[in-house]
């Protein structure tokens, strides 16, 4: 499924997000390293507070301070993007990077009508007359499934139900055919029902158009309905990436297993849900060794002083010590 | 909408009859009106006469209704003190206040919103910081007060501006206005600063909290995230948000700006309704003072009235709804 052997779209590396406090600088995206190749879903998936939503907005350049990115680099097409001045940046976004935020109903300017915010977007990208931009948001309309475009453009936001509205948020995330689009749980606020569409749309557009796509969710049925690769975060770090098949059917890390295994499912046997105990440490009381070594089931006593870092494994790459050679040294 | 409007304009009519029948108790409750009108050495029998012709053995629904019909015609009877009808008094004098309160509201838009704006986007800039503070001082002070500072500054220190009256008019059909001449202009310029300072304060301080409130929205963050300038998103997107409520508070303040001239007008010696209404209360003029009361209850209703429509203009979700919810 992979795409293999090409130049990635996306590269991260090393991406470190800290926000200073009163006691040092705290980190929340703590050495992140991860390609999106073109025409590549990756799934970024975890609890809340993971690091997911703030690495995809350090990839935008949109931290909110006083976060900030205190390492690493962001390469897009092999450009780096981390270091660009906020006006070249200004650039990037919608035009080569697109967007998508979890909540339509608060995403659009409820005083400007859908086609005056797709006309702006349009415009603010790509060199168009107003007509000519009118026709394209019209299309794009057509494009995202939104029926009756002609009539439909002159509406306000609020006219539109919150799955439609969803469509216009992805319309305006296309509008400029980006080639990455950084999808940040789309489907959270939406309706199950219309949650199905609108990943439909998302897939269908990234094949289309061979649109990469980072898709933040905490929903791993959205993922494996979706996604090539997955990355598992945890407290500000990736703890194991690798293919949707072998992180859904064979997780390594006992995070990531745990998180599978706290999925209904609706075939095979069905048990009890398993839990996993705990939870996810704050940003200032994150443990020394390995983040989850107080939650981890199949704990070393290396875990509690020793940090692992994201090492392959078979075919996936997993930070965990249990999938290290035990000889290996590490700076003790 | 025109169902919004009628809604409104019954309103209206509602609000100004109870600020007229407040108007008509000045009448019958603030003294006797015969002993108002009639010398001291006047007979009984001739009060009592007097009484029946004015029509004041009438019941007070009959009276009442006869206050407002007259009203309603322009009629607000004869002042005590100066014997001549007081619509003419009120439209000798309602140029002066109103070309000094629309210039005041004018320059607390022209300057509080810019800086409020300015504000709201560099918020931890120093020079925000400074207006912010200078502008406490602004709502702080009293209004007279400034006026006697700025007086003390310009007209007696440095001599460059007249300290009282309006210098020199032009009359154009009824109205009489200052603007026209250089002296005009010269002497408006300290009073209206003095209305315009607390209003400019207050514009100032309720942008820059609207802008701060709005850039934090989603679709402010959606709309930087969707690459458009700084210009599009601050002007075209978050100043339109916070237009609603800078109409509202800037629509109710103009009322307060022509009701609250008094002060102003009577520090300048302003030859408007303000003053009119300060001289009327000494001398119990009570038809001046009772139709300076339904005038200034107008200016407020026609204010509010042009403010919800307003709305309509600016906000669609206000449109749309009242749209729909006419058509079932």
């Amino acid at each position: 499924m992979t795409p293999k052997n090409t130049e990635p779209l996306l590269r991260v590396e090393n991406l470190r997000v800290e926000v200073p406090s009163r006691r040092g600088a705290l980190t929340a995206v703590d050495d992140v390293s991860f390609d999106i190749a073109p025409g590549e879903v990756l799934g970024v998936v975890g609890e809340s507070g993971a690091g997911k939503s703030l690495t995809g907005a350090a990839i935008i350049g949109l931290l909110e301070p006083p976060l900030r990115i205190a390492g690493g680099s962001i390469t897009l097409s092999g450009r780096r993007i981390d270091t660009l001045p906020y006006e070249a940046m200004r650039r990037v976004r919608g035009k080569e990077i697109g967007v998508i935020f979890q909540d339509p109903l608060t995403s659009l300017n409820p005083l400007h009508t859908v086609g005056h915010q797709l006309v702006e977007t349009v415009r603010t990208h790509l060199d168009m007359g107003s007509v000519e931009a009118r026709g394209r948001a019209l299309s794009l309309l057509g494009e995202v499934g939104i029926a009756a475009a002609e009539e439909r453009i002159d509406h306000y936001p609020h006219q539109f139900s919150g799955g439609m509205r969803q469509r216009v948020v992805i319309a305006l995330a296309i509008a400029a055919s980006p080639r990455l689009i950084i999808a940040d749980e789309p489907t959270t606020a939406l309706d199950v029902s219309v949650q199905a569409q609108i990943i439909a749309l998302l897939k269908r557009l990234g094949r289309d158009h061979g649109t990469a796509i980072m898709l933040v969710t905490h929903d791993m049925g959205v993922i494996a309905e979706t996604a090539h690769r997955v990355a598992v975060m945890y407290a500000g770090r990736i703890v194991e990436i690798g293919s949707v098949r072998k992180i859904i059917d064979r997780p390594s890390h006992p995070y990531t297993a745990g998180l599978m295994a706290s999925i209904p499912r609706t075939s095979g046997p069905r048990g009890r849900l398993q839990q996993i105990d705990g939870t996810m440490p704050r940003l200032n009381a994150i443990p020394e060794g390995c983040p989850f070594n107080p939650r981890c089931p199949k704990r070393l006593s290396r875990c509690r002083h020793d940090r692992p870092d994201l090492i392959p494994s078979g075919d996936a790459d997993v930070a965990c010590w249990l999938y290290l050679p035990v000889s290996e040294p590490t700076h003790a | 909408m025109v169902a919004f409007t009628i809604q409104r304009l019954l309103q209206s009519v509602l609000v100004m009859l109870t600020v007229a029948l407040i108007a008509f108790a000045l009448f019958n409750y603030v003294g006797d009106p015969i002993s108002n009108i009639v010398g001291q050495d006047t007979t009984l029998a001739d009060r009592d006469h007097l009484r029946a012709e004015l029509g004041l053995n009438d019941s007070f629904i009959a009276q009442f209704a006869r206050f407002v019909s007259h009203a309603a015609q322009g009629n607000f009877g004869l002042s005590y003190q100066q014997a001549r009808p007081v619509s003419q008094i009120i439209l000798e004098k309602m140029p002066a206040t109103l070309e000094l309160s629309f210039t005041a509201a004018l320059l607390a838009l022209i300057v509080g919103v810019p800086m409020g704006i300015y504000a709201g986007l560099h918020r931890h800039s120093w020079v925000s910081q400074t207006m912010l503070t200078v502008s406490l001082i602004g709502v702080s002070l009293p209004t007279f007060l400034i006026g006697i500072l700025l007086i003390l500054i310009f007209a007696v220190v440095l001599g460059w501006l007249p300290s009282f009256g309006r210098g020199a008019v032009v009359h154009i059909g009824w109205w009489t206005t200052g603007l026209l001449t250089a002296e005009g202009l010269r002497a408006i310029i300290l009073p209206a600063i003095t209305l315009a300072l607390f209003q400019m304060t207050l514009i100032m301080r309720l942008v820059r909290a609207e802008m701060i409130e709005v850039l934090r929205t989603d679709y402010i963050k959606f709309a930087r995230a969707r690459g458009l300038t700084s210009r599009a998103i601050n002007f075209g997107h978050a100043l339109k948000n916070t237009l609603v409520p800078v109409i509202t508070i800037t629509g109710l303040q103009l009322g307060s700006i022509i009701a609250f001239a008094v002060i102003t007008e009577t520090v300048f010696q302003w030859p408007g309704m303000g003053l009119m209404f300060i001289q009327a209360v000494s001398f119990a003029d009570i038809p001046v003072m009772a139709t300076y009361l339904v005038l200034v209850g107008f200016f407020f209703v026609v204010i509010n009235l042009v403010v919800d429509l307003l709305y309509y203009v600016v906000d669609p979700r206000l449109r749309i709804e009242r749209e729909a919810s006419a058509n079932v």
